[in-house]
């Protein structure tokens, strides 16, 4: 038969040049039709106009470490409340020669937090680390024992109250999470109801009012004489609100297993609590590892709201700092300073949930 | 004969009965939790002689209210205050969750372009936004209105119509006119007459094979027919231009610093996560679906509407109805800047009556009716739009 | 059926020209995935395409229908020269249909929308003719049963009778298959490929890349064999399966035979 082919010869032909390099990248990915090439050119010109302006307000006439009045007389930024703050912003009023430890308790924290990023190191021995972190970190910050100064809770505040609120937090809301994901999914009427009102409830209302209901109304609910710390209370309400959304998440692992995991449990002659245990849980808790973090990264962000109720967080040591006569008016670098902690902290946590997803639907 | 089945169980061995004593229990233990919460409380509002129940509603409030869509005074009831607050929440609303789909489909559509620089800028704002506590975004725009914007006297003209300054952001708006009332008539007639003709164009399509021109048709009457009435009734131009009276702008239409910063941070955070969302969908779909859709001929504008949307659509609308809730929910922060919210009212209202545990309770109840009809819809629309399957 | 179908193959081709490739070159980035492909398809023609995955013979196929686009070369269906001009793609994409390895039904729309979607928007057929059209496609595939049923409640020998006759709906001058039954259970392979038969028994041309060499033998007028983006030999199938020419496709045939 006729056409076929003789196999070419061995040189290399190359691409048309306009299809490869430089040329070729800017052609298919910014030029490739007429349509595209028009929001091109719109988005360089939109970057044009923003970007040098906050490049030379930002970085150019900015003054780094000055006080406040030298600060009203430059153009560009001034940068130098963070130097002359950050103190206050990141550890509250936490004495001052004192603050080496909240700032030790935070360095263990980051610590933990690298460490438990690679999943070989996920075993027993990192639980236990964690209990033993945890245990430390609050004697850090409270003292009292082991020849460590007690530092009252009123005066946690900045950074320190943030983590503490979203770590104490995201750690005793999972269990509980855990708890009533399974109550849902339970047979018993009576457990399965409470616990699905319980969910609805605080999934339906929003988290300001859980805020109001622990700082007007707790301590309401508590005989006379006898009273909760601010802090605790709204680490009650953050916990409260924070274990519904994981209970949901919890529950789609739950129904995520087939039905052939219980039956092989059942057979086995294996109870509730050994075949949860054992069988289904370690497997339902893997699955929804991704949308966990995006809960704690949420917890991370809604601890922000304290503000509110009036608690010394991050935000509001920040706004404390803009209260005073001599900082006044530089909001927009502060809250820009603060926002850049809370992109970065978010940032990699999501960043880390992205990386794991892929890992985990790789199939380990 | 031993017959198991009707053998005798000692009942801390029989699951059915050791599930009812468990129940049992468990609802006991509930129920002293519940009594000594209660009674612990009314003892503590006694000896604080703090009234209970909704008797307050009726009594004057006593105080003003910055921005209300319905009239409201200082004598007006409590009752009435805390509507003109749950107004106001779905006025932000209803406002953000609109420009929130048209932003946040634009930036999700942009995330996929071919375009490397509109897929990345897409990619920086969906990763900065979402970043970012929402509180602090709110009290950011604030800022800006106390610290950089100037007064009425200096206020920034960046575009024409549009004043810039620490009172607020004010429109040039046209005069109102009797005009206004027929162009909306008209508007709502085109409604009425495009509906009619796609149905007429559906029947000649499917009885012919002939297509028309639709979308261009339906354009040309819903802008053409309010135009037409416009310059029927005389094509009144006139304009109310805000003009600086005093210390401040009387004329146009002024939106407070407090609507435009919570405004501006609703819509900007959750148009991050609507983007995302909306990115999801279209990628859902396989990339098979659209290649046979080609395949048969189709052009991309019909591939879109015919093959892509209506897959997309099913995976995009559960989520996107969460983050509009979402939005409503977080609307709730405008206490923190001081836009009168239903939450804000209610919180002066808990200040000023001392009855916490009724105000909280309204707050909640509020908005789990929200969220109670955002998800009979959800349910509704799910089982409406369900993929048949085996 | 051997007799039969020798018949099928012997049968003297039209002087037609269906598809010309000259010498046709595609690059993925760097990466010279098609080198030099010159083919020609004559009316009625069936050619079978078969070679190791990465080869290029899925890509080849899906340049004929612009699915993937060339960058050196003239491609050329049915006198109408396959540019970057729209138009000219629309023409020559009505004239050529593609069925694919995992059969792209459109899930939301039932069975009989799914085969009237192209007449309808495409050939702008008026729809009580789009379906009738429609069910006798259906019944050619023998499937005319499932009309109202939607893609998730078939099989995926159904799925797959159900894309061929969607595409037949277009009216076709050429028939393309990407692995039609690659992504089959067994047991329902054959129903498709007795489908293909009854198609190649009516004159319909085809292009089919596959590893059924069943199919090829009893119904192909040619087997290409594809390495590294270049058609290495191709032949009638006798002289194909008997007397492979070059090192490589003994190599291959060895390896799947």
């Amino acid at each position: 038969m006729a056409n076929i082919a003789k196999p070419s010869r061995k040189e290399e032909i190359q691409p048309p040049v306009v299809h490869v390099g430089v040329i070729g990248w800017i052609r298919s990915n910014l030029f490739n039709s007429w349509f595209n090439s028009v929001l091109t050119v719109v988005s360089i010109f939109f970057l044009l106009k923003t970007v040098p302006p906050f490049i030379r307000w930002a970085f150019i006439d900015s003054v780094w470490n000055t006080t406040g009045q030298a600060c009203r007389h430059a153009t560009g930024a001034c940068w130098s409340i963070i130097p002359h703050n950050y103190r206050f912003i990141i550890f509250g009023f936490f004495p001052y020669n004192l603050q080496w430890r909240p700032l030790l308790a935070m360095i263990m924290l980051f610590v933990l937090l690298f460490f438990s990023q690679n999943r070989k190191h996920w075993n027993k021995s990192l639980a236990y680390s964690w209990i033993a972190g945890l245990v430390i970190m609050g004697l850090l910050l409270k003292g009292g024992l082991f020849g460590l100064k007690s530092v009252d809770s009123t005066q946690w505040g900045g950074l320190l109250l943030t983590l503490l609120l979203s770590v104490f937090g995201l750690t005793a809301a999972y269990p509980l999470g855990v708890v009533l994901a399974l109550g849902r999914q339970s047979k018993m009427p009576a457990v399965k109801t409470l616990c699905i009102v319980y969910i609805e409830m605080i999934r339906g209302v929003p988290l300001i009012s859980l805020l109001f209901m622990a700082s007007i109304i707790f301590p309401l609910f508590l005989p006379e004489g006898v009273t909760i710390n601010k802090i605790l209370r709204a680490q009650i309400a953050i916990i409260m609100f924070t274990a519904a959304y994981i209970a949901e998440v919890v529950r789609g692992g739950l129904q995520a297993m087939a039905r052939g995991q219980y039956e092989a449990a059942e057979s086995l002659g294996l109870n509730y609590y050994l075949t949860m245990r054992r069988i289904i849980l370690p497997q339902a808790l893997k699955i929804v590892i991704p949308p966990t973090v995006s809960i704690l990264i949420s917890a991370f962000k809604d601890t922000s709201l304290v503000v509110i109720i009036a608690l010394y967080d991050l935000l509001k040591t920040t706004q404390t700092v803009l209260s005073n006569p001599e900082w006044m008016g530089f909001s927009r670098e502060a809250y820009l300073f603060v926002a850049i902690i809370y992109f970065l902290g978010c940032f990699s946590m999501s960043n880390y949930s992205r990386k794991l997803e892929k890992e985990l639907s790789r199939g380990n | 004969m031993n017959d198991t089945a009707s053998e005798k169980v000692p009942f801390w061995l029989d699951p059915k009965k050791r599930a009812i004593f468990f129940q049992f229990i468990t609802l006991c233990m509930v129920g002293l939790l519940a009594y000594y919460l209660i009674s612990n409380t009314l003892h503590n509002l006694k000896k604080q002689n703090i009234a209970t129940g909704l008797g307050f509603l009726h009594k004057a409030s006593s105080f003003e209210i910055g921005e209300s869509l319905i009239r409201y005074s200082a004598a007006s009831t409590y009752g009435r205050a805390l509507i003109v607050g749950a107004l106001n929440t779905l006025y932000v609303s209803f406002i953000g969750i609109i420009i929130t789909i048209i932003l946040g489909t634009f930036i999700g559509v942009a995330r996929l372009s071919t375009n490397w620089l509109l897929s990345k800028l897409a990619a920086i704002f969906i990763e900065v936004f979402q970043d970012i506590p929402v509180l602090l975004q709110l009290f950011f725009w604030y800022s800006l209105f106390y610290t950089t914007l100037p007064t009425p006297r200096h206020a920034l003209h960046p575009l024409p119509g549009l004043l810039l300054c620490n009172r607020g952001v004010t429109f040039t708006v046209p005069k109102a006119d009797p005009a206004h009332g027929y162009m909306a008539i008209a508007f709502l007639a085109g409604c009425v007459i495009v509906y009619l003709i796609r149905r007429w164009a559906k029947k000649r399509q499917e009885q012919t094979g002939q297509l028309f021109p639709i979308f261009r048709v339906s354009a040309v009457i819903l802008l053409g027919l309010p135009l037409a009435t416009w310059w029927l009734a005389g094509a009144p131009t006139a304009l109310s231009a805000p003009k600086l009276v005093g210390f401040n702008f009387t004329g146009g239409m002024t939106f407070s610093p407090e609507f435009i910063s919570l405004l501006l941070g609703l819509v900007l955070y959750t148009a991050a996560f609507v983007a995302e969302v909306v990115r999801a969908g279209i990628q859902s779909v396989s990339k098979g679906q659209t290649e046979a859709a080609m395949a048969l001929g189709l052009r991309p504008g019909m591939v879109l509407n015919l093959v892509i949307l209506p897959q997309a659509l099913r995976v995009i609308i559960p989520p996107l109805t969460s983050q509009m809730l979402n939005l409503t929910k977080n609307s709730t922060l405008a206490v923190a800047i001081g836009y009168p919210d239903f939450v804000s009212v209610a919180n002066t209202t808990i200040n000023q009556t001392g009855q916490a545990i009724e105000g909280v309770a309204l707050i909640m109840v509020l908005y789990l009716i929200f969220s109670l009809l955002t998800s009979v819809i959800m349910n509704w629309y799910n089982k409406k739009a369900a993929l048949v399957e085996r | 059926m051997d007799k039969e179908s020798s018949a099928i193959s012997e049968q003297s081709l039209p002087d037609e020209l269906i598809i010309e490739i000259i010498d046709m070159h595609k690059w993925f980035g760097d990466f010279h995935v098609l080198q030099g492909i010159n083919l020609t398809v004559h009316k009625q023609e069936r050619i079978v395409i078969c070679g190791p995955s990465g080869s290029g013979k899925s890509t080849l196929i899906r340049c004929i229908n612009r699915l993937e686009e060339h960058q050196r070369g003239r491609i050329v269906v049915n006198g109408i020269e396959l540019t970057s001009n729209i138009k000219n793609i629309e023409k020559i994409r009505m004239e050529v249909g593609m069925v694919f390895q995992h059969f792209n039904l459109f899930p939301h729309l039932s069975i009989l929308e799914n085969l009237t979607l192209g007449p309808i928007w495409v050939r702008k057929t008026p729809k009580k003719e789009a379906e009738e059209n429609a069910m006798y496609y259906l019944e050619k595939v023998h499937i005319a049963e499932q009309a109202q049923k939607y893609p998730g409640q078939l099989s995926g020998g159904q799925q797959q009778r159900v894309a061929i006759a969607r595409s037949l709906c277009m009216n076709p001058k050429v028939m393309l298959f990407d692995e039609p039954t690659s992504a089959l259970d067994p047991e329902m392979i054959k129903e498709v490929l007795d489908v293909m038969i009854d198609l190649a028994k009516e004159g319909m041309t085809m292009i089919v890349v596959t590893h059924e060499m069943g199919f090829a033998k009893s119904v192909a007028h040619r087997v290409l064999f594809m390495d590294f983006g270049q058609i290495v030999e191709g032949n009638t199938p006798e002289e194909f399966f008997e007397n492979p020419q070059h090192d490589r496709t003994k190599l291959f045939l060895s390896q799947i035979l």
